[in-house]
């Protein structure tokens, strides 16, 4: 899962590509070539097309009015909203973890880097329904802080800041893990220049390091993003299910299903759809213009 | 400053939690009671919870939201346990309320005396659900271990309507001639053999059966299989009575720890009492379960529940035993599953 993650800064392996093909050595015959390709396409037409292509048929079989009611109906609304406000409070939270992180590895020597780098995985280790466990042992009203919790009146789990904390767990290593090869290639002669030329650390770290950076990192967010409002198993767990309160727009989604209103269920589904796909596309251009900035910096570094 | 726009976005990233902090607080204000129920009840009280805030503005003046949590009885059971704020429970069975009020102190041990009818205001039973034209001539509990027939139930570990279903099956084999501990376990365990699939919910193995088109036969609430063939057409399935089912009390009862600190007592009260009222029982009947008072609800509703030799849980000696011997950790369940 963590290795899918990792920015391409292709420009090159294209060059390498064309090389590889135009040898007679390292060519396949079409044969071959076709039966990959074909296999390769037909499952991906199989297992990724067709359902996405589903999920917008089934919204859209009972008509247009049907799905619009689906999506303004209030328990949708709100559960769009608790989507928007988890991924709102986990994403700058990531941020600035994942930042501290990855400078904090990239930059320094210390003892317990590696067992620092190996917990930021755990998220990705960890069953998301562990992940929503491990809250309701430690929060639930039989776990180690649910009596104090209870005497202060404190709602953690089943309410909105159970889901976040879950939210932000499962969400956790996207943005370090993003930046931690990213910092480490850029090794730190830039930022040493700039603290000779007197610049003080935020100084470095904002006309410096950021800039660098700033590809890997948004490109992180944008998958913290997309986990953060898909994410299901873990939320379900502290989410308590209560409709028009509790639920984000997945466990809306489920809710529906099981209620039998199957075109709103699906209505719901391809809200997620898009925002996957609106994401996707953020995700393509940022790739894109990440591919520019570093063929910029390489053809300024010759 | 070339890069400022997503430097500065970045910013507006850092500050958003405090901007959603505050969108959070402002949503509360009237007094809400959260109903936490099992999985077949969803459009009962769907249908229900607006006139009970109609009857209870009428009452005192008052506006009341009620909002509601559905999912496997054991699972709701559990939630509530681990800090779920009901105030209310409407649960499918008797002992999921009792381990809430044995954990949490927050329900008196007494409550199923508090209510008419062992505070249950609307029962149940068991049914089979067959595919249309019942294909693998499926009439009663016998029939479910013949070869190559797929029964498909929910797990009793998670579900109330699957203990109720295992236990059906549990009595129909006490009560055939000859019948003791040893063959009623000998039936239940063949029978668990005929299960592909366990779902942790009542609904869950109903979409099993009705969507995925897995197994020949459902075991399901009896209001679950009515509302499966209004839901899905009578073209595609049809309801089989056994010989003997069981009475199913889903029970209802105040969570006095949650409503007094929420200041809920009295509306929560009222709010179950209102399911023993004509209005409660009309809808009751309308949903499918058979109302305990069938006079105040539609002679036309009440003409569809089949007549069934039913056997209860005192047979099987209540609840708590029943769910020690089978269900708990170790039990009978466990030990037949685990082969």
């Amino acid at each position: 899962m963590a290795g899918a993650t990792t920015l391409r800064l292709g420009a090159a392996a294209d060059f390498g590509q064309t090389r590889f093909e135009a040898r007679a050595a390292t060519r396949e015959t079409p044969l071959v070539k076709w039966l990959i390709l074909g296999t390769a396409l037909t499952f991906f037409a199989v297992f990724l097309l067709m359902p996405l292509i589903a999920v917008f048929v089934e919204a859209l079989r009972k008509g247009w009015e049907t799905y619009v009611t689906a999506l303004v109906d209030p328990d949708a609304l709100s559960a769009l909203r608790l989507t928007l406000i988890a991924a709102a409070i986990a994403l700058p939270l990531n941020l600035v973890f994942g930042v501290c992180a990855a400078w904090a590895i990239a930059k320094f020597e210390f003892r317990g880097k590696h067992f620092l780098i190996t917990l930021i995985d755990l998220p990705f280790s960890v069953s998301p329904v562990i992940a929503g466990l491990i809250y309701v042992l430690v929060f639930g009203a039989q776990g180690w802080f649910g009596p104090w919790l209870a005497e202060h009146d404190i709602r953690i789990i089943f309410a909105v800041p159970g889901i976040v904390l879950a939210t932000v767990f499962v969400t956790f290593p996207f943005i370090a893990r993003e930046l931690i090869p990213l910092m480490q290639a850029q090794g730190k002669e830039e930022e040493e220049a700039a603290v000779v030329l007197g610049a003080n650390g935020l100084q470095t770290f904002w006309h410096v390091t950021l800039p660098n950076i700033k590809w890997g990192l948004l490109y992180g967010v944008i998958l913290t993003n997309a986990r953060a409002m898909g994410e299901f198993g873990a939320v379900s767990v502290v989410s308590g299910h209560i409709r028009g309160q509790t639920n984000t727009l997945p466990l809306h989604v489920e809710i529906l299903y099981n209620e039998y209103q199957f075109a709103a269920a699906f209505a719901v589904a391809s809200l997620l759809a898009l925002l996957a796909l609106v994401t996707l596309g953020i995700k393509t251009w940022i790739e894109h213009r990440a591919a520019a900035a570093y063929r910029d910096s390489q053809d300024d570094a010759s | 400053m070339k890069f400022s726009p997503i430097r500065r976005s970045l910013l507006a990233l850092v500050l958003a939690p405090a901007l959603a902090a505050g969108f959070v607080g402002s949503a509360q204000a009237q007094t809400t009671l959260l109903n936490v129920s099992y999985d077949p009840t969803r459009e009962l009280y769907q249908e229900f919870n607006p006139q009970f805030a109609k009857h209870w503005k009428s009452q005192t003046g008052e506006d009341v939201t009620i909002k509601q949590s559905h999912g496997g009885a054991g699972k709701q059971a559990r939630a509530v346990i681990d800090g779920l704020e009901a105030d209310v429970v409407t649960l499918a069975l008797a002992y999921d309320i009792d381990a809430i009020a044995e954990k949490t102190g927050k329900i008196p041990t007494d409550w199923q005396k508090r209510l008419a009818h062992n505070s249950s205001p609307y029962t149940s039973t068991i049914v089979f659900l067959v595919r249309k034209g019942n294909p693998k001539g499926i009439k009663d509990w016998g029939d479910l271990v013949k070869p190559g027939v797929e029964v498909i139930t929910p797990n009793p570990k998670t579900s109330g309507g699957a203990r109720w279903n295992y236990l059906a099956a549990w009595g129909y084999a006490l009560k055939q001639p000859g019948g003791n501990e040893q063959t009623a376990q000998a039936f239940v365990t063949q029978l668990l053999k005929h299960v592909p699939v366990l779902d942790s919910g009542a609904r869950g193995s109903t979409n099993t059966f009705v969507q995925r088109g897995i197994g020949d036969v459902l075991l399901a609430w009896e209001n679950e299989a009515f509302l499966s063939i209004n839901e899905l057409g009578p073209d595609k399935f049809e309801i089989v009575v056994p010989s003997i089912s069981i009475l199913a009390e889903p029970p209802v009862t105040v969570v006095d720890g949650v409503a007094k600190k929420r200041g809920t007592e009295k509306v929560a009260q009222a709010y179950l009492e209102y399911l023993y009222s004509p209005v409660g029982q009309k809808l009751a009947a309308k949903h499918y379960y058979r109302p305990v008072k069938p006079e105040h609800a539609d002679p036309a509703d009440v003409a569809r529940f089949p007549k069934v030799d039913l056997i209860t849980i005192e047979d099987l000696g209540g609840w708590q035993a029943a769910q020690k011997e089978h269900f708990a950790d170790g039990g009978v369940f466990d030990q037949i599953y685990a082969r």
